[in-house]
């Protein structure tokens, strides 16, 4: 008893210790612990989140520590490995799947000092928890817009991991910049659900091709829906999604949504280091830099490659919002009045689809 | 339901294709639980395959290395199993496991390098005048070399199991081990045969994930394909053309569930999702119940044996 007692002190005291000394004046080594959906090595999202954690060790060399973990689901597991990473001493944790979300409030309740940056969530239960997330929608609407100029079928497809608002937003934006180019298009959602499984994510877009559809973006994390178009000959193209996907340059990929994740990590884990560090929501998107529209190949005629840099370059500079009014949703009711543009809120909350898309949004 | 704009040749053909690497897996996997070994570490042996095959594809340029070289890699990694298991008797479930996440790692490790290249492309058979046949040609007739191989397996894993001498002695060993050592029968040696014969078989599952249905190396490629394959043999009840009805059933309303959703389906994506997994254990449950053995599990399924005992 008594040993207990003193250990339950003992651990309370370097608690304090450690809560007062990165409150004063920051810290002189900062552990940084990412937690993945996939493998790092599955040249999508995941791969881009570890390009960050690498470029926070470079950037800070000596004075960071990184650890991540690898193929953690979004279960209890999340929360076993976040508790593991808590006690092993990381003092900030980087959660990047949206899955991760209620472990992360749950587990940073328990331990306050230890920072928690979640990605694409939106909630924040205590006060060192962060989200962070980038405007894809934004390099969704350039890609449908070179969809929608590009399609010779007017089929075009689109592979959605879960039926989530980022998800949901980013088949909108796709389709509504491909229909505003080309009045006829048909778009055809297929539901994966799941972020990782090459195998399946190649059945999709196998299934899409077999019914007509010749362009074809993902939201899913690896690069077979491209391999999968790859087999066609040059029939069906595609995007290099969350990474550069650049192997298929040659191929089907006409272009890609680069997400950048190392401004941000490099500025909150320095922002750690020298103590300036305050609970954020952040959600940059093209103008910020963290979402980047990959080179447009060859493959893409030149009026539709400076249409498409225009619409890129007019997101950028804030003239052209992906959604602007007047948008109807799906069964017929107005959302957004003509000239008004979407508030964030409603795109985060984003649950339905707008009009002219067929299929329900499984619930 | 609109199913106008599904072509039915194009979807078997596709679901033959997607069928066959749980369905050479879960043959292999047969055959060691025939012979009373339960490995557990079909995912791993598959993906050992998938990134073994990988690799000899890229440094020979031939399908056809890549596959012996899957094939290769998957019983090498089966027989450190089976020296855990049937030499120093450890635990087959755990050890199984255990093979499962070593070859994660190990296929992880070894694909360093090997992200985003292209292996050449698997050829189909040339069957000529064959290939043009209206709906059959389609179906039957324009495949690559393992569509066959996998077929051509399951029929003589069937006959090799029913009538040689051979299967009578493998199903001794997998009822009997104590039985079978008491007629002369070496029964470390032939479950060794039998693991390695599975691993070969799940690493040609593998290779062809690699290799044909994905053409490409990223970590963890086989998402839990070893899985699926390791419960078909099981609702198959271990007989080979169950094996193969089953991974067709599966692969089948794979390919139908993502064809139905694009050509916008009225059936909830949700019940499309889980309809593979759910009709696959119908079906072979309603199968395996019935008259005669609901229960058709090898006696010494996951029993260790030595000798001295």
């Amino acid at each position: 008893m008594l040993r207990r007692t003193l250990l339950a002190s003992a651990a309370l005291g370097l608690g304090l210790m450690a809560a007062t000394s990165s409150l004063a004046a920051g810290m002189d080594k900062v552990k940084a612990c990412f937690v993945y959906i996939g493998p790092i090595g599955d040249g999508g999202w995941t791969y881009q989140h570890h390009q960050g954690a690498l470029a926070v060790q470079a950037a800070y060399g000596d004075k960071v520590e990184i650890a991540f973990q690898e193929n953690v689901p979004e279960s209890a597991d999340a929360e076993r490995v976040l508790t593991t990473m808590a006690l092993g001493g990381c003092n900030i944790i980087f959660t990047t799947s949206f899955g991760y979300m209620d472990a992360t409030n749950a587990i940073a309740a328990k331990f306050p000092d230890v920072k928690f940056e979640h990605a694409t969530g939106f909630k924040r239960d205590s006060a060192n928890v962060s989200t962070y997330n980038a405007r894809f929608y934004e390099g969704r609407a350039v890609q449908g817009l070179i969809a929608g100029r590009m399609t010779k079928s007017n089929k075009i497809g689109y592979i959605g991991s879960f039926p989530i608002p980022e998800v949901i937003m980013g088949i909108n934006s796709y389709y509504l910049n491909a229909k505003a180019v080309n009045p006829a298009v048909e778009l055809s959602v297929v539901w994966a659900f799941t972020w990782f499984d090459p195998a399946k994510e190649a059945d999709a877009a196998k299934a899409l091709i077999d019914q007509g559809v010749d362009v074809i973006a993902s939201h899913t994390d690896s690069t077979a829906p491209l391999a999968e178009a790859a087999k066609t000959n040059g029939a069906v193209i595609g995007f290099g999604q969350a990474s550069d996907m650049s192997e298929y340059k040659d191929g089907p990929r006409v272009s890609s949504i680069i997400d950048n994740w190392a401004p941000y990590y490099v500025k909150r884990v320095g922002a750690l280091l020298d103590g300036t560090y305050e609970q954020a929501d952040a959600w940059e998107g093209i103008a910020g830099g963290e979402v980047e529209i990959g080179e447009i190949t060859a493959l893409v005629p030149a009026e539709v490659k400076a249409e498409a840099e225009a619409l890129r370059d007019a997101i950028a500079a804030g003239t052209y919002h992906p959604f602007t009014g007047p948008i109807n949703k799906q069964d017929g009711s107005a959302w957004l009045a003509a000239g008004a543009t979407a508030p964030d809120g409603d795109l985060l909350g984003m649950g339905f689809f707008v009009e002219g898309i067929v299929g329900d949004i499984p619930q | 339901m609109d199913f106008g704009s599904i072509n039915p040749a194009v979807l078997i053909a596709s679901l033959m294709v997607a069928s066959v690497p749980i369905m050479l897996a879960a043959l292999g996997e047969l055959v060691a639980e025939r012979a009373g070994v339960l490995n557990l570490g079909v995912e791993g042996m598959m993906i050992m395959g998938a990134v073994c095959g990988f690799i000899i594809t890229i440094q020979t340029e031939s399908a056809f290395a890549g596959f012996v070289g899957g094939a290769l890699g998957g019983a090498v990694l089966s027989l450190f199993f089976a020296f855990l298991t049937q030499v120093l008797l450890a635990n087959q479930v755990a050890t199984g496991l255990a093979l499962t996440m070593f070859g994660l790692g190990m296929s992880s490790l070894m694909g360093q390098g090997f992200n985003g290249l292209k292996p050449v492309q698997t050829p189909i058979v040339p069957l000529g005048p064959l290939a043009d046949i209206p709906f059959f040609g389609r179906v039957l007739f324009a495949h690559d070399a393992m569509v066959y191989f996998s077929i051509a397996m399951a029929g003589l894993l069937w006959w090799v199991l029913k009538s040689t001498r051979i299967g009578l002695i493998l199903r001794a060993v997998g009822e009997s081990h104590e039985a079978a050592h008491a007629l002369g029968y070496k029964v470390i040696r032939i479950r060794c045969a039998a693991i390695a014969f599975g691993g070969a078989m799940a690493g040609l599952g593998g290779a062809y994930v690699s290799l044909v249905r994905v053409p490409q190396w990223v970590d963890g490629i086989t998402a839990g394909a070893g899985w699926i394959a390791l419960a078909i043999v099981v609702f198959a009840a271990w007989k080979p053309w169950r094996v193969l009805i089953g991974a067709y059933l599966f692969g089948g309303i794979t390919v139908l569930q993502l064809n139905l959703q694009v050509a916008g389906s009225w059936i909830p994506v949700e019940y499309l999702s889980m309809s593979p997994y759910l009709i696959t254990i119908l079906v072979l449950v309603i199968m395996s119940s019935g008259k005669g053995r609901a229960h058709n599990a090898p006696a010494a399924l996951g029993q260790n044996f030595h000798a001295s005992r």
